[in-house]
Parts: C-alpha cells; structure tokens; sequence
C-alpha cells in the first residue's frame, strides 16, 4: 500500500448494523481550560463485542467512559462536540446527556475498586435488588430471588449465604462479581467497565475477564472495557482503541492492531512491556512522560515523546486508513515506508 | 560457598495476632518456615499474590519485623534480633524501595531534603557543601537533574518520584535494595524507564535487588534467581528461566497459565484456578496449595511436601543446597506435566519486525532521516 492512496477517514470505519453504542467526534474541555482534555474522539460498540480502550493515565479514557454514561459534574466541563447514539438514538452531547433511566438500566457500568463501590453499610442482596427494583419494580421478594440468581450467575458459590453477606466480608475477586451482578440487573445492552481487574491478582484476573467473555457471548451485550494492560487487550478484546493525550491515535480490530501496529505510540507501548517470551536486556522505552493538559503540543499530540517527530506533526494527523477496519492518525505510518534510522 | 551469598533465611516464620488478655485475636500464620538465599549481585524476585506473605517476607529480611522463628543472616551476620547501632548500620547496607511514589515521599520536604536526610544519618561526616554535591550525584544517577533538588515532590510525576525513591534509598550506599512492588503504580511506558534504571543500576553498581512482585513480566524481564510463594510457604524456587520454562509446581504453572494473552486461533482458553487463596488464618493441613490443586491426592492433605531439588538424579539435603537448583514443594511433581509450549506473542510479519527494530533505533539514539517519496495531494 502506497501513502498516495491513503484517504483521509472520518469516524469509526467498521459501523456494523447492529452497533449498539456509536459515539462521534467528542470533545470536551474542562471549565477554566484552554486544551480540549478529550479531543475529537470517535469510536463505536457492537453487540456482542468487546472494545478495549487502552492507554495510559490522564489519556481521557475514563473521562470519555464518563462522559457516555453522563456522570461528569454539571457546569465541570463543556462538550465542544460530539454526537452519542445508543440503540438507534441519537444524542447531542453538546445539549444533553443520555437519559439517566438508560443509566443502570441499559448502560451498565463497572468501577476498578470494588471495595468503594459497594455500599459498606448494606448486605450484598440489598444492593442487588436496590438496582432491581429501581428499574424493574415488584416486591422486595421478587428482587431479592432476582439477586440471587445474578449471584449464580456470575459464579458465586453459596448464592444465599453471600446474600446477606457485607461487602467487607467478601474477597476482592467476589466483590468485583457482585459488582458485575448488579450491573447485569437489568439485562443491560452495553457494559462500561473501567479497569475491571487492575486491583485483581493475576489468578482472579484470569476467572473475571473469562466470566465477562462468557456474558457477552450468552447476552450478546456491547462492552466497552476501559485498560492500561496490554495483555487484557490481547486475551479479551475484539477491537481495540489505543488514546493518548486525549485522542484515539489508533483505532482497529484487536488481530491487526497486535499483528500491524501503526502509531509509533502503540508501537512504544508495546515494547516498553516486558515479555516473557524475550526477558532481559532493556526495553524500548517511549520517553519522557504525558505532559500535563495545559502544555499538550499542538498537531499531533504525541509529538512530544515521539522520536520520529518533525515540523510536519505540528499539524494536526488525520485518521488514515491502515488496514481493514483500521485507522491511524499518524503522519509518518507505516514507519517503513517514510523514514530510515540510521546509527 | 557462603563468600557469594549475601543473605540467607532459614526457617524463617512469622505469626501475627494471638495473645490477648481476654480476646484471643486469630493468629495470622504469614510466613511459615522459608528458607532462600539471595546471591551478591544478583536480582531475586519473590512473586505471590495479594496475602501469600511476600511482603511480610520482605520485611522480615529487612528486619523492618521481627520474626517469629528462624533467622536471617545478612553479610555473615545474623540480623534477625538486631537492635540499636547495629539496626543503623544496617539499615545503611539495606535499603527499601516502596510501591507507592505518591504517599511515601514527604510532601513538606524539598527532594534535596528528601535525598540529604539519610545522607545526614549515614554519612555524618559530610559537609554541607559535600552533601549537596553527593544530592546532585543521586540525581543524576536516577535520571534527574540538580535543579530538582529544590521542588517538592508534588510537582513531580509518578515515574519522576520513583526515581526520586530510588535515589533516596541509594543515599547511604546499600549493598542490598529490596523493592517492594516497585514499578506496579507506574504506567507502562514509565514502568519501562524504572525497569531499565534499575537494571542499570544494580549492574553498574554492582547492587543486589530483592524484587517483590506480582506481575510476572516484570519478574520474567528482571530477575535472575525466583521463588514463588503461596499462602507463606515458597512452592517452587530456581533461576528465572527454570520456573518460568519448565515450572513443576501446579500452582506456579497456574499462575502462568493466568497471565493474560493473545489467544491462538481455534486454542481453548487455558484452565483456570478455581476458588482463592484459603485465608492465612486458618491455612490448609498437609500441602497448603491442596485445596485448588487438580492434582491433589491424600497424601497432599496429611503431610507437607519439602521444597526439594527437581533433579532426580543429586542427592543432597536441603542444607546442600547450592541455590542453582530447581526446587519444588510438591508430592507430585514428576506425575505433572510440564505445560506445553511457552510461546505466547502474536507472531510479527517481517516487514512489522523491521517497524520494531525501528522504533528501538530511534530511540536509543539513531538518526531520523526523511525518504524521498512521491508529494501527495496533501502537500
């Protein structure tokens, strides 16, 4: 592939019918800021599928995961632009939010510390059927034969004894099913959850993200899994977008993005972690660190750290098309074909 | 054959709780009869997950706790009761390097400050003037600059302030650095940089680093000598590439087996642990890994497996021990086996291997030159 044929590309590329969660060009800037936090990002959910969004802190990812499900304090932030559409509606994000009765509802969502989302004051059945029955409605009764499915359903042994169980008295890997049950309440069409397993061990790790593989496949539910740990993309996502600096720099289904990364930032990150396969010797690193937002350098974002840049990237990339499915905003991908090193 | 250890655990235990006047608090078995050897200049790496004890361990070979039982003889000397002077001085030739950048730096301190304090405990003899030098020395050791002395660690991020961590626990001059999860609150890209620092670090200086750890990359990439623990007992020791490659003990296979991966086309997912880690409080009889264990038999319940050579063919008690060996505490290792291909990275096309070699060019210092092509419409 040539880069004369390479055509600029708006929005996600790979828009299946069925896509539950679309969301386009968002930009949000927080009060009292000059630089857009989030910048003109673009990305989209099917159901059934799993969108990893990785990158690293202060890349925006929560704050877009937030900003969906419409739990940004009011009068915080402007959103510059940017169009939500969920289940065929469409939202403009500029004049409002989701509706807050899809919040719990249909767009569930999950939190990294289990410990302080749960509630330390209530039994884990309370809080299940609390979502129930705020949705749902019925009896107590109702809600709580509910609960206690959801409970075998996200694999917790002794359904009725966790029941009336406190948070405290429950592991983190269990705290982190409740956490999942209560999302599930409701049957949701997408999942969001951030950083599921960061606080997990490696072991516990392994049983959450196969307990959210397995419910996306008998649900069919959309997830969007917001993650720092490239390992958790490679085991669980169907398509990635990898963010820096508040942008989507590249954007793809998970084989090509492990197979053909593009972004020099994807490819940084990638051989910054450490391998079990090739141990020793030292990492290829990508320098420096994310500068804050009010020093963010204009064009590309990532110019900063990116041992490629020139005065080229001080205009800002458009997304090009890389693949099938896959976009990149780099001026200078693939590498090979635009620049030589030599020692 | 001592002349190369630098410290050595033996039968090392450490209980927590019990006693009481009215109430009897649960004894917390934490660390339960551990015997290593840390090796001058090595990196050794202690991996376990949330509540195995390896950071009580950690402790107890700092002498930041005092154990229960057994001993820990640091550079010929047994540390496992000192107190007074020999604590200072101890606490010269060891040194700590905590997980969290953001809570174990003082925000009232300048780095200076932060640096020069153990400079003005360990080496009293300096001046002002050489300490000052010396501050400027630790910084540039780590990455950073003189002009850093004068912020405050607020102002600094979270890979900046390891290295201010690093620096600070490098002051007095240690022989031995323990680091206690020590790049698991950085981002990857910084948790690169930390890596190779330290790596440098212990060759240049000729360190000894004692790795405590959870992520099994990490432990892969740095270390050269590991020991896997569960629920306070070590279950499987030797060098990196034996756990790592050829791991015996079903518990350390699983906790490979765990690590999150590109899934081959038409491949299972691997099995997975069942349950978790029985409380400390009340451990398992026999072999303490037997209550997740698809292996387990009844001898697994009634008796404790010893942590013994994997080589069949030497003979030698554990007191022979070289610390080269592959050691496993398990009844049934030589039934299990070993799991099957270890290669676990999407495999690269030529023309991306040649983008990877780029990159690293790069950054490590080459010259970025422009090829000629054809102008676009864009240009």
């Amino acid at each position: 592939m040539s880069s004369d044929q390479r055509v600029p590309i708006e929005g996600p590329t790979r828009v299946s019918p069925a896509a539950i969660l679309r969301l386009d060009d968002f930009t949000l800037r927080f009060r009292g800021q000059t630089v857009a936090t989030v910048n003109g990002i673009s990305l989209s959910v099917s159901a059934g599928e799993i969108l990893c969004v990785v990158g690293e802190s202060g890349c925006g990812k929560s704050v877009t995961a937030m900003s969906i499900m419409g739990l940004l304090p009011k009068g915080a932030s402007d959103v510059l632009s940017g169009d939500l559409s969920f289940m065929g509606k469409s939202y403009d994000l500029r004049r409002e939010n989701l509706p807050s009765h899809l919040r719990g509802n249909q767009i569930a969502m999950i939190f990294q510390e289990p410990m302080t989302s749960l509630n330390p004051a209530f039994s884990v059945g309370d809080q299940i059927a609390e979502s129930v029955l705020q949705h749902q409605g019925g009896t107590r009764a109702e809600a709580l034969r509910r609960a206690r499915d959801l409970l075998v359903k996200v694999g917790i042994s002794a359904p009725d004894q966790r029941l009336k169980e406190f948070p405290y008295q429950l592991s983190g890997g269990m705290r982190q099913r409740v956490m999942i049950a209560i999302a599930l309440a409701n049957d949701p069409k997408l999942l969001i959850a951030d950083e599921p397993t960061t606080a997990l061990d490696v072991t516990i790790q392994a049983q959450i993200l196969n307990l959210i593989d397995d419910l996306r496949r008998d649900t069919g539910m959309g997830t969007m899994m917001i993650t720092h740990d490239l390992g958790v993309v490679a085991e669980i996502a169907d398509s990635v977008a990898v963010m820096y600096g508040g942008e989507v720099v590249e954007y793809g289904p998970v084989r090509e993005i492990f197979a053909n990364p593009q972004h020099p930032y994807t490819i940084g990150l990638m051989s910054a972690m450490p391998r079990l396969d090739r141990p020793g010797g030292r990492l290829a690193i990508v320098p420096g660190s994310v500068p804050a937002i009010e020093n963010m350098p204009s064009g590309c974002r990532f110019r900063t750290r990116c041992a490629f840049a020139n005065e080229t990237c001080t205009e800002r990339p458009l997304p090009m098309a890389a693949g099938s499915g896959h976009r990149v905003a780099c001026h200078f991908a693939p590498l090979e074909e635009h620049v030589m090193v030599q020692a | 054959m001592s002349g190369d250890l630098i410290l050595r655990a033996s039968g090392l235990t450490k209980r927590f709780g019990g006693g009481g006047f009215l109430t009897r608090a649960p004894v917390v078995q934490a660390v339960d009869d551990v015997s290593l050897e840390v090796r001058r200049g090595e990196t050794f790496a202690i991996v376990g997950e949330s509540g195995c004890g390896k950071s009580t361990l950690a402790r107890l070979l700092m002498r930041l706790l005092e154990p229960t039982a057994g001993q820990v003889v640091f550079d010929g000397e047994d540390i496992s009761h000192a107190a007074g002077p020999d604590l200072t001085r101890l606490r010269r030739d060891m040194q700590f390097i905590f997980q969290d950048p953001f809570s174990s730096l003082n925000p009232r301190m300048t780095v200076g400050k932060l640096i020069g304090e153990p400079l003005e405990v360990h080496r009293p003899d300096l001046t002002a003037r050489e300490r000052r030098a010396k501050i400027g020395d630790l910084l540039r050791t780590v990455g950073l600059t003189d002009a850093h002395a004068n912020r405050y660690p607020h102002e600094f991020s979270g890979g900046q302030r390891q290295r201010i961590g690093i620096a600070r626990a490098l002051a007095s001059g240690p022989k031995l650095v323990i680091g206690d999860e020590p790049v698991s609150a950085l981002d990857v890209s910084i948790q690169a940089q930390v890596i190779n620092l330290m790596g440098d670090l212990s060759r240049d200086l000729g360190l000894t680093l004692v790795i405590i750890a959870h992520d099994l990359g990490v432990i892969r990439h740095m270390s050269d000598r590991v020991a896997v623990m569960y629920l306070g007992r070590i279950v499987e020791t030797g060098t990196a590439a034996e756990v790592f490659d050829s791991p015996r003990h079903p518990y350390t296979q699983a906790l490979l087996a765990s690590i999150p991966a590109p899934r081959v086309e038409g491949e299972g997912r691997a099995p997975q642990l069942s349950g978790e880690m029985p409380s400390p409080t009340a451990p398992p009889p026999g072999c303490r890994f037997h209550t997740r264990c698809p292996f387990a038999g009844p001898e697994c319940r009634n008796s404790v497996p010893e942590l013994a050579p994997v080589d069949t063919g030497e003979v030698g008690s554990r007191k022979a021990a070289t610390g080269t060996d592959h050691r496993v505490a398990c009844h049934h290792w030589r039934e299990i086996p070993l799991p099957a291909g270890a290669a676990r990275s999407a495999p690269h096309s030529e023309p991306v291997e040649a983008r990877f070699a780029l990159y690293r060019a790069a950054i490590e210092g080459g010259q970025v030159v422009l090829k000629a092509r054809v102008p676009t419409a864009a240009t």
